[in-house]
């Protein structure tokens, strides 16, 4: 049974909602706006908000001292990659996990979960030198590891939870049916696990896309992604939030572009078996 | 193709039989200031000239910079072919063994040529480690327009007590206009730059001859007590966050009446390109106090020993170092841009002198510095505006937080110098001194 | 029925996970244990020494430990009643009736995927700079003072910024369970007569409670580790008020180089997380169940 709203408190929560929404994404909105802006009109006071000279010249700045194309294809190759090879060794593991639960299932979780509190300077050293000793060092493969490892206790858990919601007497029948293990995984599982693998698979894009202490210290210049791109404009001399903005625009632009896009599919999974 | 490209060519498979027959790639680290962008763009002629070396730019934040390269160097990554490093870092490196030494590079290279403050301090045992790009002394840069009309006059070279009084009477805060910036973010290379290079003009050392830190003595709390009340008086808000850039960005936006940095500023407030004021500027000796203020740096370009191309990487910190490079950087861009104080040669040209007003005192500061003798009393290290020892870096991060927490307000003077003195002597203990 | 076939398989399937998990902790984690009981100086090559417990004695006597510690837990608190209280009344206005929910929703949704340095600078420099941030020209427009963020207020500004990332996050899960709420439970409880308040303390929050918990859990994990906010904004200062022991190791690890001091912070630091885990999963083990 639908309620009746009147039409004043639906205008009411619009206004409402669309100004704290607003307020909220106002900083990304402004460094937008000012990455088209010159250099004098970016520190302008009072600042120009749509009214200036709108200009691509800090994007031209910025593609000209540094190859975007290639910290690009980085990124995505490396936060992609490391996010299937995660899914490809979790999948399985929590499959397991959820239905085949052992004594000390969860305990071994919340392990994996707090591999992740451990702060990486102190273990950047060790892993430096095991990286040179490798090989490793500025290479895709290496850091796509490495975010792996990062993120796999993420993916697993996540998983693991949404797994957990799919009933098991969807399996049991299945089981009666005579469906051996492979046809289960395929037939039953797979079509129900596919929103939350999906899920999964976003927000560790973009776990991995943002990580930025591994990815600026493991890389140089072959595998370095866009957070090394960003980290030559923390503060170069002069006045420099336009250039700042352009390349932060540029850095975001993708993984956002990509959120908004997907942003259902995104939520529907994103609930840790919060949602019951 | 004519006959001398051929031939250059025929010449450069000759040296590729020796070296791997690929064209070798240089891995160059960077600070992303002013001069080293407007190099990554005018490397045609040389890579013209070296069909078979290819440059890959690594352009990073100092801090972030100084952390990668001494991770990758110092365990012997072999990351990197060419690295931009400061004279603080040449000498410890050298003594290592981290570094290539720098010889034979070519005919007319003209090493001698090479300011010899800057030389000096780039050599270990009568071998240049490391090439200077730019090199840099501290002066005064101050707006003449708010000068006159504070009804003053700028001497040559004024004391630490006319610069108190000027910038009085130059700030007027509802204009926007703060009579002095100076750096306040805390940092080796940023507040204690400065501060340390104060504190030895005012008689103030980091250690004694037996490494004692002395920041619990009188010279030091006169020093950083000056210090943060004229800052508190006359300079900007949110001083303990500005560094280099930040107070670049506010001298040029018009916001300081003075402001005492690297002579390297010059050419960027005087450049009607990026500065509303630059017109205006005028310049003077850093301030004297029981000794003058003295202050020098370089960025180097130097070779680590972990490269796997190092004939390559010589030719290129040649060139990249060269009175050639120079004045393709003043055929191009202007004879104010070019990056200064690294050659006698330089200072001796018609044309540079005559459009960079700022030569004369920044050669004049560049002379004046004294690496061995900073202060007023002997001291155990080299070094003006920083202290010439491994754990300098760590330490002098730390003691800066805890000046800038003073410029903050956060903590008082007294207190800011007794943590300093604390925590010296803890690091100081740690490491082991005196050794 | 699980088979002792099946079983089997399970442990299979488990094990790459996990040992890679085991890999990818022990190694560096020996490898850690190790140098924190050398003296080893990256930039005192040649002096490596085994020295005991000295680097845990040197970590823990540090001035800035106990600040540090206290700013972590501050970080941690702060941004955890920011993003859940602020996440509770998104929730509940985002699930309110309105025109263009969609675009609402991509705008308050926006800020959980910027890189976290991006973020600080931006923060920093177009809105907390007091000359020529924005925040400085508000101020200025209505006659006050700028104010100095970063020098006068570092940890609360920073949190704010991890807040502002943080929000979207909390007020997604939170609204997803808000909308799993029974609506005929809802209009029961309105025919009761039921006033907002009570409807929200004895329905709304008890449903919402494990969404709570989760957004907890996820985000101490990553809050713990905070760094890149605190190193592109104030750099742990001015003294040590926005350090946190993340950046309190960094700081070792990579402005002195100290291997060994760093490497003992590390283990305590995983002590310490370690410490937070068994807390956590006190309280998950309790809700999740």
């Amino acid at each position: 049974m639908a309620r009746k709203i009147s039409d004043t408190r639906r205008w009411g929560f619009t206004i409402l909602a669309w100004g704290v929404a607003f307020l909220i994404f106002f900083p990304i909105l402004w460094t937008i706006l000012t990455s088209f802006k010159s250099e004098a009109d970016a520190i302008a006071s009072p600042p120009k908000f749509l009214f200036f000279d709108w200009t691509t010249q800090n994007y031209a700045e910025v593609q000209s001292r540094s190859p975007y194309f290639r910290h690009f294809m980085n990124s995505v190759i490396i936060s992609v990659g490391s996010t299937l090879l995660g899914l490809l060794i979790a999948i399985p593991a929590a499959w397991s996990m959820a239905f085949q639960p052992a004594k000390r299932t969860k305990d071994l979780l919340m392990w994996m979960l707090s591999t992740k509190m451990m702060p990486a300077a102190g273990v950047l050293i060790p892993m430096y030198l095991l990286f040179r000793s490798w090989g490793l060092l500025d290479t895709r493969f290496g850091i796509t590891v490495v975010l792996m490892l990062i993120n796999l206790p993420i993916i697993t858990w996540m998983l693991y939870t949404y797994f957990r919601e799919i009933p098991s007497e969807i399996l049991e029948a299945a089981r009666m049916d005579g469906a051996s293990l492979k046809n289960e995984i395929l037939h039953v599982l797979t079509p129900m696990a596919v929103p939350g693998i999906a899920s999964t698979l976003l927000l560790n894009v973009i776990l991995a896309w943002n990580e930025a202490f591994w990815t600026l210290n493991l890389t140089t210049s072959k595998a370095a992604p866009l957070t090394t791109f960003i980290a030559s404009y923390s503060s170069p001399e002069g006045l420099f939030y336009a250039k700042l903005s352009a390349a932060s625009t540029m850095a975001i632009a993708p993984i956002l572009i990509l959120g908004w896009f997907s942003q259902k599919q995104l939520v529907r999974g994103l609930t840790f078996g919060a949602v019951k | 193709m004519s006959m001398m490209l051929r031939g250059l060519m025929g010449a450069c498979a000759m040296t590729a039989l020796a070296a791997p027959a690929l064209a070798e790639t240089l891995t160059i680290a960077t600070v992303n200031n002013g001069d080293m962008i407007r190099m990554q763009k005018m490397t045609k002629p040389f890579t013209d000239a070296n069909p078979d070396i290819q440059l890959e730019w690594v352009t990073l934040e100092e801090n972030v910079l100084r952390q990668r390269v001494t991770t990758d160097i110092a365990t012997k990554g072999g990351q990197y072919d060419i690295v931009t490093v400061g004279n603080y870092e040449v000498p410890i490196w050298a003594r290592q063994g981290w570094l290539l030494a720098l010889e034979d590079m070519g005919a007319d290279y003209d090493a001698a040529d090479i300011l010899p403050p800057i030389a000096e301090g780039l050599s270990l045992d009568g071998k240049l480690y490391a090439a200077p790009f730019y090199g840099e002394s501290a002066m005064i840069m101050y707006r003449t327009d708010l000068m006159e009309k504070a009804g003053l006059e700028m001497p040559e070279r004024p004391t630490w007590d006319f610069i108190y009084d000027a910038a009085r009477k130059m700030t007027d805060k509802s204009a926007e206009v703060y009579g002095i910036c100076l750096r306040g973010k805390a940092g080796w290379g940023e507040n204690m730059a400065f501060l340390t290079s104060m504190g030895a003009s005012y008689g103030a050392p980091w250690f004694d001859m037996e490494w004692k830190p002395q920041f619990s003595g009188e010279a030091w709390k006169k020093a950083l007590t000056d210090y943060v009340a004229i800052m508190n008086e006359a300079g900007p808000p949110g001083a303990s966050s500005n560094g280099f850039n930040e107070n670049l960005a506010l001298f040029q936006t018009g916001k300081c009446g003075m402001w005492i940095d690297a002579t390297v500023a010059a050419s960027f407030v005087s450049n009607p390109k990026d500065s509303t004021v630059a017109d205006k500027v005028g310049y003077a000796l850093a301030p004297e106090g029981e000794k003058p203020q003295m202050w020098l740096w370089a960025w180097t370009l130097a070779i680590p020993s972990s490269t796997d191309a190092p004939d390559a990487a010589k030719k290129f910190v040649a060139w990249a170092t060269s009175k050639a490079y120079t004045e393709q950087v003043a055929a191009e861009e202007g004879w104010a841009n070019v990056p200064p104080g690294t050659r006698t040669s330089l200072y001796e040209n018609p044309a540079y002198l005559e459009a960079a007003p700022f030569a004369k005192p920044t050669l004049d500061s560049i002379m004046s510095a004294d690496l061995k003798n900073p202060t007023t009393v002997e001291v155990p290290y080299i070094g003006t505006q920083w202290v010439g020892i491994p754990e300098f870096q760590a330490l002098g991060t730390a003691v800066g937080q805890q000046f800038s927490a003073a410029l903050a307000g956060q903590a008082s003077v007294d207190q800011a110098l007794q943590m300093a003195q604390q925590i010296a002597e803890r690091e100081m203990a740690r490491a082991g001194y005196p050794k | 029925m699980a088979t002792r076939h099946q079983k089997t398989l399970a442990r299979l399937m488990v094990a790459p996970s996990v040992l890679l998990l085991l890999g990818w902790m022990i190694v560096p984690l020996a490898m850690t244990l190790w140098f924190s009981f050398q003296s080893y100086n990256l930039l005192s090559p040649g002096m490596e020494q085994f020295i005991g417990w000295t680097n845990y004695k040197y970590f823990l006597s540090d001035p800035a430990f106990w600040t540090a510690m206290q700013n972590t837990l501050l970080l941690v608190g702060g941004v955890l009643v920011i993003t859940v209280g602020g996440g509770i009344l998104l929730a509940l206005l985002l699930d309110q009736p309105m025109f263009g929910q969609g675009v609402v929703r991509i705008m308050v949704i926006a800020p959980f995927f910027i890189m976290p340095t991006v973020s600080a600078l931006v923060w920093k420099n177009m809105f907390m700079n007091p000359v020529n941030g924005l925040f400085a020209w508000l101020a200025k427009a209505v006659g006050a003072q700028p104010i100095d963020f970063l020098a006068q207020y570092p940890l609360m500004s920073i949190i704010l910024i991890v807040a502002w990332q943080w929000l979207p996050f909390a007020t997604l899960i939170l609204l997803t369970a808000l909308q799993s709420l029974d609506s005929e439970q809802m209009e029961a409880a309105e025919m009761d007569g039921a006033g907002t308040w009570a409807k929200f303390t004895h329905l709304i929050l008890p449903h919402l409670s494990r969404a709570i918990t989760v957004v907890i859990l996820i985000e101490t994990i990553f809050l713990l580790s905070v760094f890149a906010e605190i190193l592109v904004t104030t750099n742990g200062g001015p003294g040590y008020q926005s350090t946190n022991l993340t950046y309190l190791v960094y700081s070792q690890a990579l402005l002195q180089f100290d291997v060994g001091g760093a490497s003992a912070g590390g283990i305590i630091a995983v002590i310490l997380a370690n410490i937070v885990a068994i807390f956590l999963m006190r309280m998950i083990g309790k809700t999740l169940e």
